[in-house]
């Protein structure tokens, strides 16, 4: 062909990307590159080369998420005027938490995170109710209770990032760093990553099912706070103190959240499958999803989830190469996460090159669960080895 | 990946689909993922010793000889390991030769029958010629992001458009960055090391040897590929080996490098948790090579030359320690020790000679402070650690402080003492008299031995008015300084404790409390009598008050000495700290190859979960004056999406056409 692929496109444009984005989208991309640069204006002189390269990747992937995904603009923005009306607020001292009726009640980090926690529980009643009573406004309110979770407990985190610095200098750091944080960050993104596939799917009767596992988790936290009082902000061990931190956790809580969204799903596609066939009038039946949609978000979940725990577990490797001194040494925490890895490869191969479909890999999604909570928290409570910093 | 059978087959080739069948692939991942369990659940390589004390002889035979105390390195893992690897690689050689053709393969050929059987498709007929059409389906798949080739057949034409071609590599990237992954961690095991073991030509030393004294065959030469060794080296120290801890011994891996600990730091946090800990480093490699230098730290090795040097922890590099020893037991003149961390010294005492174990030191000791101190921690100065052992080998562990401690509103020097390493310290605390020593107390202590004060203390007690009415003549007098004597070598004894059994056997049940209480209060007076000689002379003004409560604490302190066991009372006058930095040392020429596998593996994965490869034909036959087009699309992930993408693709097209 002499034509150019240009000239022969000519009047068949698509919308173009930039062009399909609106004010709003603007002006979300304005302010995320705004706050990036103030945050390496302020404070670049104390960030070491690879907090810097974090956050320049941070920033293009926040705006990207916000233009794929519109729903989240407006959530991150709530978040981030509470979390700076927390900062704000503080000051240079803990000790408006006292005295500031707003961080006392709603947006110091422990307020922010009981706030989340309370939220949670009222989005699974409220899921639940609307799939029972097939009501949609209920439905409304319950992802409004999840967005508004998320964001709680989003803020309950930057403000306990910004706490630990207030207790010490030296003690900041990102709280991603003992079972309490990682709890509250687990039920935000596994919550973020329902809402995802909510709006895509356009569904609310799996939100019960996820919203679940999220108020287990919140059941933990609570308990964790109330009965062994782990919320406190501890420093960070010298095996912590990496710049690695803030990038292995979070991907790896991206892949514990997707391999927990995967076996609820699991467990709504088998009382779907059930419901099918006993009582196709019924309920369930009429009111979950097809079995191919709920087949499909399972598949996509565990896609997802095994490639950031792919890149989790590399991470691992690479920052035990630094800290421990070989990027594989067996500790029981490698392992069970190379376990885990295994695990959804089988489940991938059987999709993908025998075909499996439906209930065996339902039945396998929600075993996989199982699996996936030894290697977060088994490992912690039973095993012992160098990753002991989120022991019960 | 199975095929289908074909007739007469050679065994290499059925060998080859064995080893190359999904079925055996799935087989191998759970096989790798549950032998993996053993190793996390059975501690590794830990000495013999435990295991056969956990699962008895029998059982701990049957565990060995299945390797589950090393189960990574066991044979039969190593055989799933390989068999993993063979078949992974069988599968890339017999698929990715038909990949890579793919991924340039449009299918142009393809015959409409075939288009049909799509579950994506839609079929028009329109008036315009095939040429008409066709440069319009080519435009409008082009702006959709196809690729095309177009193919004028005899009686057609099929466009052949495709997208995601690349998702093919994700399939050759996840499966080559496993293979790659494990061949480079092959590289870096150890392997080799077992294989000499096996061949007797290396042996664990199990004896607690100085490194010099390592035999030949328990030691490893520089030129070892790959290893993982720890080594702790004291301030000031240099060294060229480290040790590889296996099982129940170690073997000793020589450096081609010598390095040298210059200087060790720790930083606390205000509670006293280690903050950071680094270590200045210096390594004199062969002669005439200028020294090389760097400080690190955790999180931050020293890569040289293909070694990587890490700081694991600290201890204790044998830090000289000055003590006084004053005496507890019997009369004898302080003495002056010098003691070292990890050392020994023996000590005659009054109750035959023991040995004195220096086990550890501490700069630092941050507790809670105080409340109402305005502060969260306080440090409560250094403190070292050491045993005292007996002829007949046992041993007390103590603990001693070096400065005063306060408490409720008193200041002591303190020991702690304890029979057993799992059981908490019971502290001794002695009074510091005014000059902040032990010198008042000892004097006391000393007093209580001298048989002249002794006695004439006993003799004022007995001459005080209130004792006088109760013994007015000179023969009870001399009973009463009789008993006085003995109460006062029974509370040397053993302190009240012995003064209540001997009040227990020597008196009727009856008179028991009653004059058990005139014994202590006699006892009390005699001692305060004491106490008085030995706290007189000294400068300084000391209320009364304050007598009164230094006595209470002297007398308590002089009371568990019996308890406290230990013929010395260990002061701590003055140190040399040296710290031991605890580096390890490591070698991983497989490492590059490891992360390159690492790179293909991620790749793979995003490339093949969100690179779906999409094809789409059109096809245009004419018939009779009209143009048939027969339009359809298929994927190889993501099926729902596809179809919702191709819905827009063919209703766009459509109305396109239509349009024309």
């Amino acid at each position: 062909m002499a034509v150019t692929r240009d000239s022969m496109v000519k009047g068949f444009d698509k919308r173009p990307f930039f062009g399909a984005l609106s004010g709003f989208d603007w002006l979300f991309a304005a302010l995320v590159l705004a706050g990036a640069g103030y945050v390496l204006y302020r404070y670049g002189a104390v960030m070491d080369v690879y907090e810097i390269i974090i956050l320049s990747g941070v920033a293009p992937a926040v705006i990207a998420q916000g233009w794929h995904w519109k729903a989240v603009r407006a959530m991150l923005l709530a978040v981030a005027l509470l979390s700076l009306s927390a900062v704000w607020i503080y000051g240079a001292s803990l000790d408006a938490a006292q005295t500031s009726f707003l961080l006392k009640f709603l947006i110091s980090s422990q307020s922010a995170i009981m706030w989340m926690s309370v939220l949670f529980v009222m989005a699974t009643v409220t899921y639940f109710g609307a799939l029972f009573l097939r009501s949609d406004f209920a439905g409304h309110v319950a992802s409004a209770f999840t967005w508004s979770a998320a964001a709680m407990g989003l803020t309950g985190m930057l403000v306990r990032w910004r706490e630990s610095y207030l207790i010490h200098v030296d003690y900041g750091h990102i709280p991603v760093s003992n079972l309490y944080e990682v709890f509250v960050l687990f039920s935000v993104i596994t919550a973020l990553l329902y809402l995802y596939y909510e709006g895509r799917y356009q569904t609310r009767a799996l939100g019960g099912f996820v919203l679940l596992i999220i108020s287990a988790a919140v059941g933990f936290v609570l308990w964790y706070t109330f009965d062994r009082g782990a919320s406190g902000i501890a420093p960070l061990v010298p095996a912590l103190k990496s710049y690695w931190m803030k990038i292995h956790v979070p991907a790896n809580f991206i892949g514990y959240g997707s391999f927990s969204i995967a076996a609820m799903v699991g467990v709504a596609y088998l009382l779907r499958e059930r419901a099918g066939r006993m009582n196709p009038q019924g309920l369930f039946a009429t009111r979950m999803p097809a079995l191919d949609v709920l087949d499909d978000v399972m598949y996509k979940a565990i896609t997802f989830g095994f490639g950031f725990f792919t890149v989790a577990t590399v991470l691992g490797a690479l920052w035990a190469a630094e800290a421990w001194g070989g990027y594989w040494s067996w500790d029981p925490k490698e392992t069970w996460a190379l376990i885990v890895l295994l695990n959804y490869a089988a489940w991938l191969h059987m999709r993908f090159s025998k075909g499996w479909r439906g209930r065996p890999m339902a039945w396998w999604a929600v075993a996989g669960l199982f699996v996936t909570l030894f290697a977060f928290l088994g490992v912690n409570m039973f095993l012992s080895g160098l990753h002991s910093y989120g022991s019960l | 990946m199975t095929t289908p059978a074909r007739p007469r087959r050679t065994a290499g080739a059925i060998l080859l689909e064995f080893l190359g069948s999904m079925n055996l692939a799935i087989t191998l991942l759970v096989a790798v993922a549950f032998s993996s369990v053993i190793g996390t659940i059975l501690k590794q390589n830990e000495p013999y010793q435990n295991y056969i004390l956990e699962f008895g002889p029998f059982w701990f035979e049957v565990y060995k000889s299945l390797g589950l105390y090393d189960v990574y390195s066991a044979a039969w893992f190593l055989v799933i390991m390989t068999f993993l690897i063979t078949s992974t690689s069988v599968c890339v050689y017999r698929n990715g030769p038909r990949m890579l053709r793919d991924m340039r393969a449009y299918r142009e050929d393809t015959a409409e029958r075939s288009l049909r059987a799509f579950h994506n498709k839609a079929e028009w007929s329109f008036a315009h010629t095939p040429d008409v059409l066709r440069e319009v389906v080519m435009r409008h798949l082009l702006s959709y992001g196809y690729r095309l080739r177009v193919k004028q057949h005899d009686d057609h034409t099929v466009v052949a458009a495709m997208k995601g071609a690349a998702n093919r590599l994700g399939y050759l990237g996840t499966h080559i960055g496993v293979v790659v992954v494990c061949v480079g961690a092959l590289l870096d095991g150890n392997l080799p090391l077992k294989f000499a073991e096996l061949t007797g030509k290396v042996r664990v030393e199990t004896r607690q040897l100085p490194s010099t004294e390592v035999p030949a065959i328990s030691r490893l030469s520089a030129d070892t590929a790959s290893f993982r060794g720890l080594v702790t080296i004291p301030e000031g120290a240099t060294v060229n080996y480290v040790g590889l801890k296996l099982r129940d011994g170690i073997l000793l891996q020589e450096l081609p490098f010598q390095v040298k600990v210059a200087d060790f730091r720790i930083e606390q946090y205000d509670n006293g948790q280690p903050k950071s800990f680094e270590s200045d480093l210096v390594i004199y490699d062969g002669e005439g090579q200028v020294p090389q230098k760097q400080t690190i730290s955790v999180n931050h090795p020293w890569f040289y030359k293909g070694y990587a040097i890490y700081i694991v922890s600290f201890s204790d590099g044998g830090s000289k320690l000055k003590l006084q020893a004053w005496p507890l037991a019997g009369a004898a003149p302080v003495q002056t020790l010098q003691g070292e961390v990890g050392k020994s010294l023996k000590l005659a005492g009054a109750s035959g000679p023991r040995t004195i174990e220096f086990g550890d030191f501490r700069l630092y000791n941050v507790k809670p402070a105080p409340a109402g101190s305005g502060k969260q921690f306080q440090d409560i100065g250094p403190n070292f650690t050491f045993k005292l052992r007996d002829e007949s080998g046992v041993a007390l562990e103590y603990e001693n402080y070096m400065q005063p401690q306060e408490h409720e509103g008193r200041w002591y020097l303190v020991s702690g003492v304890r029979d057993n390493p799992d059981a908490e310290f019971t502290y001794l605390r002695i009074p510091v008299d005014t000059a902040g020593g032990i010198g008042r107390f000892m004097r006391f202590r000393a007093a209580l031995l001298d048989a002249q004060k002794v006695r004439m203390a006993v003799q004022k007690t007995v001459q005080e008015p209130m004792t006088a009415g109760l013994a007015p003549d000179p023969r009870m007098q001399q009973a009463l300084t009789a008993l006085l004597e003995k109460l006062l070598a029974q509370f040397n004894a053993g302190g009240f404790e012995t003064v209540t059994e001997f009040v227990q056997q020597s008196l009727p049940q009856e008179q028991r409390a009653e004059t058990a209480r005139l014994y202590v209060e006699f006892l009390h007076q005699t001692l305060r009598e004491l106490y008085d000689g030995a706290a007189a002379g000294e400068g300084g003004s000391i209320t009364q008050a304050d007598h009164s409560r230094f006595f209470d604490d002297a007398v308590n302190a002089l009371g568990v000495l019996r308890d406290y066991g230990s013929p010395w009372f260990l002061q701590l006058a003055d140190f040399q700290h040296i710290e031991a930095a605890v580096l390890q040392v490591t070698h991983a020429p497989g490492k590059s190859i490891v992360y390159t596998g690492f790179g293909l593996l991620i790749m793979g994965v995003f490339i093949m979960f969100y690179l779906p490869q999409r094809r789409v034909w059109a096809l245009l036959r004419q018939e009779g004056g009209m143009t048939r087009v027969v339009f359809a699309g298929s994927t190889n992930r993501d099926s729902l999406g596809f179809a919702k993408d191709f819905a827009e693709l063919h209703t766009g097209l459509e109305a396109r056409l239509r349009a024309l």
